[in-house]
């Protein structure tokens, strides 16, 4: 018996190859943020060895809503409609509590035309990834726009905006999102680690991704360009993602790292830079982002984390299998329950 | 008690000697929020339990106290249980209203009034009763507070004593409206009614005709109301999801579902629900949840009324054009825009046909009884599933909120039909699938659900163009293939829609059509026609949209044709423009009711009189 041999390709723990998680050809600008977050999104899926027909995959519309067509062919998808895949997500995750859900979104989709359906989703805890790929403009309409713009950030034809910006992570924070982090399009090995623990979270992880458009925002005077986040990206710690089948130990200097251990028994390690923040403090949180606006920053990482609160899914008491499968005897009364309210209704 | 002054009416001499038995009704006007619906349906139940046919209505205001509020019950021992609209028996309690209430009535209408409003002296030609409420209610009630509430139980004893309604069945009707856990209260409620009953007894001279005697006609039937109706039918249709917005006059059929649903759909070994209700931030949520969840393979309804199937139209359209199954239940009210959020009407039809935009058309289930609301509900999710597609059941606030003498419901006769899905199984022995395709020839698809085990499970779904294999399409043959697949599924759905209700008369040359509670005004109006002026009609009552082939040959074998609904515009008769051919249009002619309140028979009758130029 030959004792190894070496794979001709990388399997992971499912059994699959990288190749049963990509998805189709994008159809995005060339160098559009956008196509980095999906590739992200192929490779912590295949690293993680999650079946990719286990998740299923949501979104609005606009360019970012065309993304989950770019990632996991396997899995199902449902493109639903401008602001509204917050619904469509919490009514799928209903009919089946086992779906993995992830919901790529936009900046119009969440801060505008869904921001009533973004917000309860956040108050519900409703166990899924909802990333938001952020430019700060409108693509497909080219090039207005959007609530998430800076105040004072100008638009290619130099019209200033002159409103205040909407911080999706501060209201994901307020409201009642569990896992919400920031990161950029341009940043692999924190995105990457990110979208990890998100995967391992057990409630909504709400994750805001700078993701530069480089037909309508990539110019002087946008906050939302490669440039600028090159320059104002201010990482709050070194996200480092251990899942709980690695059987890794790494001895960190005492008090350099925040650990938090996930539901799954994996763990998110933090190792402190500049500062030391600890993510599970609600308004330190918040208090940390509002401070680095201020200053011109943005704040990247896991901004806040809660692995105590009970999901929506939790919270409803519901049977173990999925309600959509359930059989007849399970979900139709019997004839004798039908005749007992005949009676009292006599 | 000697100041009582009993006023027999004087125009009237005769009516003394006159009986109108089990055939008249009775309106007690009050003001909102003083707890006169215990009352009311107490006064009800005990004239049904002594078998008379007796129908409620409740027209109430949009508000939580203080406004006017009237209950109408009917009692007809020839079984007609639409509105009546004549007052023959009027208990007068809002100071507000009495006068004008009072004004309003035929004469020879009987008026039992809190005495202090002093109404005998309005008109000559009543029977007069009254009726020193707080004196009354002051001993049988020493709780101060309380005695709002319970002085309403009073004009019950009163009403029993004047019309022969039987005091052993208002006993009972009390006990099973406040069930076991109320004795108490109960038994205040009871004092009360024996006061009123004791009073009436000593002090009033009946001098009016109406009377209640025992039939033997309600034997076996329930009383409930649409709503809750709509609600037993989701729960053994197996709904598994149920996402809501909260609006008159359709929260009641929720609240009734939930009631339900924890009573009947919670696992017994592990005290864990095989449902889940959400309460959604809007009606666009409440859609979309249930188009998710759908999507997903359960079966999920929301309910609402108009205003809340505007805000769905964009979800219906992806529903429709992404070919997902939901329920949809329209307990519809006046509009438009909030309209009269409190009172009855059948105009959403043609908006809820057509609903969202681009080239959509949908199922519309059309109950007009508790009992049709609880099949109809199984027959919509069986219809939602087969044809992957959102069905709506429209039923209206006077179907919903009021109570109906039914007869009971049947158990569901079929097994439930999950639609085409193939399973892991399936999709090992195919391969694969291609979501919209045709392949049996009847439009519809075979879909899979997310989480199937299998590798070729997955499709992506979407509300922009595709093609058969659910990838993104801009193609015009794609497109235009798609489309077209659609409008065939839509006449597959035709075959499988409810078939409508017909009474074919050879005699007649004249045929009416209606549909949902229209039929019990139509009912009785074909008996007036032909009672009164000898006029025989046909008569088919609509169980669906899509039209079905009985509508066209109804229409081929009559010279006129009366189409009666509930709205200002023709809307049903505007839909049959749509499908039918023109000499058939030709002979349509149109009867509408819309002021708010349900349509009654003479209204009907004098309309198709005035048309037929009699």
């Amino acid at each position: 018996m030959s004792t190894t041999v070496t794979p001709p390709k990388k399997i992971n723990r499912a059994g699959l190859e990288i190749a049963s998680y990509k998805g189709g050809k994008t159809t995005l600008c060339a160098g559009c943020g956008h196509n980095a977050v999906s590739e992200r999104l192929v490779e912590v899926f295949f690293e993680m060895g999650v079946h990719p027909w286990r998740v299923a995959k949501f979104s609005g519309i606009g360019c970012s809503s065309k993304s989950p067509a770019y990632f996991l062919n396997l899995a199902h998808g449902f493109n639903a409609v401008h602001g509204r895949a917050p619904a469509v997500g919490t009514g799928a995750m209903l009919a089946n509590r086992h779906l993995i859900g992830v919901t790529v979104t936009g900046d119009g989709d969440t801060a505008s035309i869904g921001l009533g359906q973004f917000n309860h989703m956040l108050r519900r805890n409703v166990p899924m990834i909802y990333i938001i790929e952020d430019n700060g403009v409108y693509g497909l309409t080219k090039g207005q726009f959007s609530a998430t713009a800076d105040l004072g950030s100008t638009l290619k034809t130099g019209v200033v905006n002159d409103l205040p910006a909407l911080d999706c992570c501060l209201l994901g924070i307020e409201l009642g999102a569990t896992l919400v982090a920031r990161s950029f399009s341009g940043d692999k090995k924190q995105l990457v680690a990110i979208l990890k623990a998100a995967i391992a979270h057990k409630g909504l992880s709400v994750i805001d991704v700078i993701s530069p458009c480089v037909t309508f925002n990539d110019h002087e005077g946008s906050t939302k360009s490669y440039g600028y986040m090159k320059e104002h990206d201010e990482p709050l710690h070194e996200v480092d993602f251990v899942p709980a089948y690695e059987e890794i130990s790494v001895d960190y200097e005492e008090g350099s790292v925040h650990e938090v251990t996930l539901h799954d028994g994996s763990r998110l390690v933090l190792k402190k830079l500049g500062r030391d923040y600890n993510p599970t403090n609600k308004l330190d949180a918040i208090r940390t982002i509002h401070e680095a606006a201020a200053s011109g920053q943005v704040v990247t990482g896991i901004l806040y984390l809660n692995t105590q609160a009970k999901n929506f899914i939790e919270l409803l008491n519901m049977v173990d299998e999925p309600l959509a499968t359930l059989a007849e005897s399970r979900v139709r009364p019997s004839r004798q329950a039908l005749d007992e309210i005949m009676e009292e209704l006599r | 008690m000697s100041t009582i002054e009993v006023t027999p009416a004087q125009a009237h001499p005769k009516e003394l000697e006159r009986r109108i038995v089990n055939d008249f009704s009775i309106q007690v006007a009050t003001v909102n929020g003083s707890g006169s619906q215990t009352a009311n349906t107490v006064l009800m139940r005990a004239i049904f339990q002594m078998g008379i046919p007796v129908s409620g209505k409740n027209l109430f205001p949009s508000n939580i106290a203080g406004l006017p509020t009237w209950f109408t019950i009917r009692t007809s021992k020839q079984g007609w249980i639409g509105r009546k609209k004549e007052i023959d028996f009027l208990v007068a309690m809002n100071p507000e209203t009495a006068r004008e209430d009072v004004m309003n009535l035929e004469g020879g209408a009987a008026v039992v009034y809190d005495e202090p409003l002093k109404l005998s002296e309005l008109r000559p030609d009543l029977h007069f009763y009254p009726v020193p409420f707080d004196k009354l209610v002051a001993p049988v009630c020493p709780e101060a507070k309380l005695r709002k509430l319970v002085r309403n139980m009073i004009y019950d004893g009163v009403v029993a004593q004047l019309l022969g309604i039987e005091m052993e069945e208002v006993r009972k009707a009390l006990v099973k409206q406040f069930g076991p856990r109320k004795a108490k209260a109960a038994e205040l409620n009871w004092n009360a009614a024996q006061a009123g009953f004791d009073f009436a007894a000593k002090n009033l001279a009946k001098s009016d005709p109406f009377r209640v005697e025992r039939m033997n006609a309600t034997q076996g039937k329930i009383i409930i109301d649409g709503n809750s109706a709509c609600a037993l039918g989701c729960v053994f249709a197996g709904c598994a999801v149920v996402t809501w917005y909260p609006i008159t006059p359709s929260s009641s059929m929720i609240e009734a579902l939930v009631g339900y649903l924890k009573r009947l759909r919670i696992d017994k070994e592990t005290g864990k629900a095989t449902f889940a209700v959400v309460q959604a931030e809007d009606e666009l949520a409440a859609l979309g949840m249930a188009i998710g969840a759908g999507w997903a393979g359960a079966r999920a309804m929301t309910a609402t009324s108009g205003p809340g199937i505007s805000l769905m139209a964009e979800f219906t359209g992806l529903g429709y054009y992404s070919e997902v199954p939901a329920v949809i239940f329209d307990v519809q009210r006046a509009g438009p825009s909030t309209g009269l959020p409190t009172r009855t009407m059948q105009g959403d039809i043609l908006s809820t046909a057509v609903l969202s935009h681009g080239d959509t058309k949908h199922p519309l289930l059309l109950p007009s009884s508790p009992r049709e609301c609880f099949t109809m509900a199984s027959t919509a999710f069986d219809l939602a599933e087969r044809f992957q597609t959102p069905v709506f059941v429209m039923t209206d606030l006077d179907l919903g909120m009021n109570n109906w003498m039914s007869d009971p419901f049947p158990y569901p006769s079929e097994p439930i039909r999950r639609g085409k899905v193939l399973s892991k199984e399936d999709l090992e022995r195919l391969g694969g699938f291609a979501r919209y395709k045709d392949v049996d020839g009847d439009g519809v698809g075979w879909r899979t659900l997310p989480g199937t085990d299998h590798p070729a499970a997955a499709y992506f779904c979407r509300g922009s163009g595709h093609n058969e294999k659910a990838q993104y399409s801009e193609r015009p043959d794609d497109y235009v293939n798609n489309v077209d697949r659609l409008a065939r599924k839509f006449e597959s759905i035709r075959r499988a829609v409810p078939r409508p209700e017909v009474d074919l008369n050879d005699a007649a040359s004249i045929g009416v059509i209606c549909f949902g509670t229209s039929r019990y005004a139509v009912e009785e109006s074909r008996e007036q026609l032909r009672q009164e002026y000898g006029i025989e009609t046909s008569y088919l009552r609509l169980r669906a949209f899509p039209f079905t082939e009985e509508l066209g040959d109804f229409i081929d074998r009559h010279a006129r044709i009366y189409v009666i609904e509930q709205n200002r515009d023709a809307q049903m008769l505007a839909l049959m423009r749509m499908e039918l051919e023109p000499e058939q249009i030709a002979r349509l002619r149109s009867v509408r009711h819309y002021g708010g309140l349900p349509v009654d028979a003479r209204s009907v009758t004098e309309e198709v009189i005035r048309q037929e130029e009699l």
